[in-house]
């Protein structure tokens, strides 16, 4: 469909901005390491500390990238599925919220005042413009919401009896998810740390402030992986010259999703103090949930494609794998889809290992964490994301792929490296390799006392792998940047692939109404999550005075802005 | 539910048996191999570095972690003995590690972390702080070193 000046330059921004800022957060991703497997034993590199660079690369590359994305990936399908556009001033008004954010929380990291990590963990306190900067991020991430919303119950007026398109579905739950849990990050970074962060405030509670971190730092990671699933759902089958196997099991993993993701942030808290062990067992337990909307897309994403290798002529059980249109140029999303797809069997694995309070005390805070989400939002959400950018980009800009055979092959480079990479950390982790660490300083520096050889190996691994990942990421940025750069040739158009269903069940009321859900969602939440609010502010003593990365002395609560 | 296939049937039947057998199996190890934290609420008693016998087999350690050092930074018990940790931070977050033991605890300021262990090989057991803790993380490490003989 033809859409108005106005949207396609908001898309464009959308799109540009993250894609641009990714060569910062791929270059120290490189850089991570190198630095990890001693090949340098250095505090930086070219004026970048190791930590403000670990900092910039979370941030960056798993906020700034994603959220830009969901919203204009969100602009794209609820504007192509109900075929009207979104309101100009409210989506401009949420981009610049956004980018101004971006560059407030830039600025703070770039000038090394903001050295606290992607999690921001009190009482590290970074420079209030960085906080700041992630709440007008956030903010500014909200505002499209209403807008849908409003156009959603229009469109929905005049087709009471029709399903509800399964993406615009996705768009809406993914942002709801987002809504809610971002409240509670807002509230911990508006109520208790910029206050605090300005020197206004003395102390802060640290145990409430992880706690309310993690009821946004899980359903975050739904946040990521939404988008992906939406394209997963609705684009995948008609790329691989097939169909949805069924269009309700999307809609009701997607209701899933909205029930069993905020409410079971404590797993990321199985280590902390003051929070009781039944807390962190129920939430434990409630995290398999996610278990079942896994295993029905599993299935229907199986399925589906089962049903395209069939019809391309596959014979056998397991040959359809063989049919499947993996290097076609013309359908490069397939290949960014099914590489992701590839990764996650071994991300959703990982994270199962994860959820399980026991062997959490194994690998928490070890490298096999970056090990697995490398292989999630690093995977799945990371390829979809740049793909997707791309096929945006050129289909709304009626320019043609830049090298679309090298184009192809940039999902499968990355996919091996990414292999590569998280192999070499997983096992790190689970020989005590610690995350977040300049190990080069000192465990990977034979001439330091701490010097510990059995990780050699291991981060010798994450380092081939790291350098094949950004080998791929240099061919995407070619592709991209060269894209974007060339001369329009084709018609300009908002563009997705449609995929039919191959059972298109009857609309059932249940499926297609947010009501219910919504009242389901909260009243697990509050069960969930006041016993462990109440144990936040219950049980930790005095609250932390500011501290910065530097110095164990903490600051004086007259000197406001350092 | 209208026209479910039957292979959806079986799908649905197998992720309710892996994901019983997933929570059976997180029932059955807890209290078995080691267990979540103990949730106990702050007292100042537990932010002096400490090292206390109980009993000859039995130690209690306030470990105390500080940008960039624990203290004590070196444990010394006897082979077999069992210790309660009590963790906790006077700055910023910390981790306290103990990979061969499984011992997994955040030093948190204002706030005790509790865990049980018991050391039954001699040895020397590196506590590594694995939570980013400012420019002095990555020299963040202490040791538990079990070498004396349990005296009968
Ligand atoms: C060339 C590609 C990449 C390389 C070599 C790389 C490497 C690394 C390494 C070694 C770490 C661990 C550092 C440490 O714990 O000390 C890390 C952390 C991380 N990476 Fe990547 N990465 C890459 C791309 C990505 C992408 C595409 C994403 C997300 C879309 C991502 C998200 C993250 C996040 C969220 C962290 C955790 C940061 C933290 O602990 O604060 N990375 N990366
Ligand atoms: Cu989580
Ligand atoms: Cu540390």
């Amino acid at each position: 469909m033809q859409i108005s000046k106005s949207l396609k330059r908001l898309i464009y921004w959308q799109l540009g901005i993250p894609v641009t800022l990714l060569t910062i957060g791929i270059y120290h991703g490189l850089m991570q390491t190198i630095y990890r497997s001693g090949l340098i034993h250095q505090n930086s590199f070219a004026h970048l500390d190791y930590y403000q660079g670990l900092t910039l690369h979370g941030v960056i590359n798993a906020i700034v990238l994603t959220t830009f994305f969901a919203v204009a990936f969100g602009h794209a399908t609820i504007t192509f599925y109900l075929k009207s556009e979104p309101n100009k001033f409210i989506s401009w008004l949420s981009f610049w919220l956004m980018a101004i954010g971006t560059d407030f929380a830039a600025w703070a990291m770039l000038s090394g005042k903001a050295s606290v990590l992607y999690t921001f963990y009190p009482p590290l306190k970074g420079h209030p413009l960085f906080y700041l900067g992630a709440a007008l991020l956030i903010v500014g991430s909200w505002l499209p919401l209403f807008d849908w919303a409003r156009m959603y119950v229009h469109w929905k007026k005049s087709n009471r009896e029709t399903k509800t398109p399964l993406a615009v579905l996705g768009t809406l739950v993914n942002f709801i998810i987002w809504f809610v849990c971002t409240l509670a990050v807002a509230y911990e970074v508006l109520v208790l740390l910029l206050p605090w962060a300005l020197g206004w405030k003395p102390t802060v509670n640290v145990t409430l402030a992880r706690t309310l971190f993690w009821f946004f730092g899980h359903a975050l990671v739904y946040f990521w992986l939404l988008p992906a699933y939406i394209m997963f759902y609705t684009m995948l089958p008609k790329l691989a010259g097939g169909k949805l196997f069924s269009d309700l099991a999307g809609r009701i993993a997607l209701f899933l999703f909205l029930i069993f993701s905020v409410p079971v942030g404590v797993h990321h808290q199985y280590s902390d103090p003051s929070i009781s062990q039944g807390i962190k067992l129920f939430q434990g337990l409630l995290t398999y949930g996610v278990t079942i909307p896994s295993f029905i897309t599993a299935f229907t994403l199986a399925a589906s494609l089962e049903y395209a290798g069939k019809k391309r002529g596959s014979k056998g059980l397991l040959g359809f794998f063989k049919k499947l249109p993996y290097l076609d140029p013309n359908r490069y999303l397939f290949a960014y889809m099914i590489c992701g797809l590839i990764l996650f069997i071994f991300g959703g694995l990982t994270g199962m290992v994860n959820a399980s309070g026991q062997l959490n005390s194994v690998v928490h805070n070890t490298a096999w964490l970056p090990g697995h989400f490398h292989m999630t939002v690093a995977g799945p959400v990371f390829l979809a994301i740049i793909g997707m950018s791309l096929y945006l980009y050129s289909t709304n800009s009626g320019k043609k792929i830049f090298l679309p055979r090298l184009n192809v092959i940039i999902p499968y480079l990355w996919l091996i490296g990414i292999l590569i990479f998280s192999t070499g950390l997983s096992w790190g982790g689970l020989i005590g390799e610690p995350r977040r660490t300049n190990l080069g300083l000192t465990y990977l520096n034979p001439k330091n006392e701490l010097f510990t050889p059995e990780w050699v190996p291991t981060t010798m691994l994450a380092l081939l792998g790291g350098i094949i990942m950004t080998i791929a990421a240099l061919f995407f940025f070619i592709v991209f940047f060269g894209t974007m750069f060339s001369r329009k040739k084709v018609q300009a158009q908002l563009t997705l692939p449609v995929s039919e269903a191959l059972h298109d069940e009857k609309r059932i009321p249940l499926f297609d109404t947010f009501k219910p859900w919504l009242v389901t969602m909260a009243v697990i939440l509050v069960i969930s999550y006041t016993p462990a609010l109440i144990n936040a502010l219950k049980n930790p003593g005095p609250g932390a005075p500011r501290f910065t990365p530097d110095s164990p002395v903490p600051q004086e609560t007259s000197n406001t802005i350092k | 539910m209208p026209e479910m296939d039957p292979s959806e049937k079986k799908v649905l039947v197998t992720t309710g048996i892996v994901l019983m057998l997933f929570i059976f199996s997180v029932l059955y190890a807890r209290n078995r191999n080691n267990d979540l934290p103990e949730c106990i609420p702050y007292n100042k008693t537990y932010t002096e570095p400490k090292i206390s016998k109980i009993d000859d087999s039995t130690y209690q350690v306030f470990a105390v972690a500080k940008m960039w050092q624990f203290e004590p930074s070196k444990i010394y018990i006897p082979v077999g003995s069992e210790v309660d940790f009590y963790v906790t931070s006077m700055d910023v977050v910390h981790g306290f590690n103990i990979p061969e033991k499984n011992v997994n605890l955040m030093a948190v300021y204002g706030n005790i972390n509790k865990t049980t262990v018991k050391f039954e090989k001699a040895g020397v057991y590196k506590i590594t702080c694995h939570e980013y803790c400012g420019i002095g993380h990555q020299s963040m490490q202490a040791e538990v070193i079990v070498n004396i003989p349990l005296n009968k």
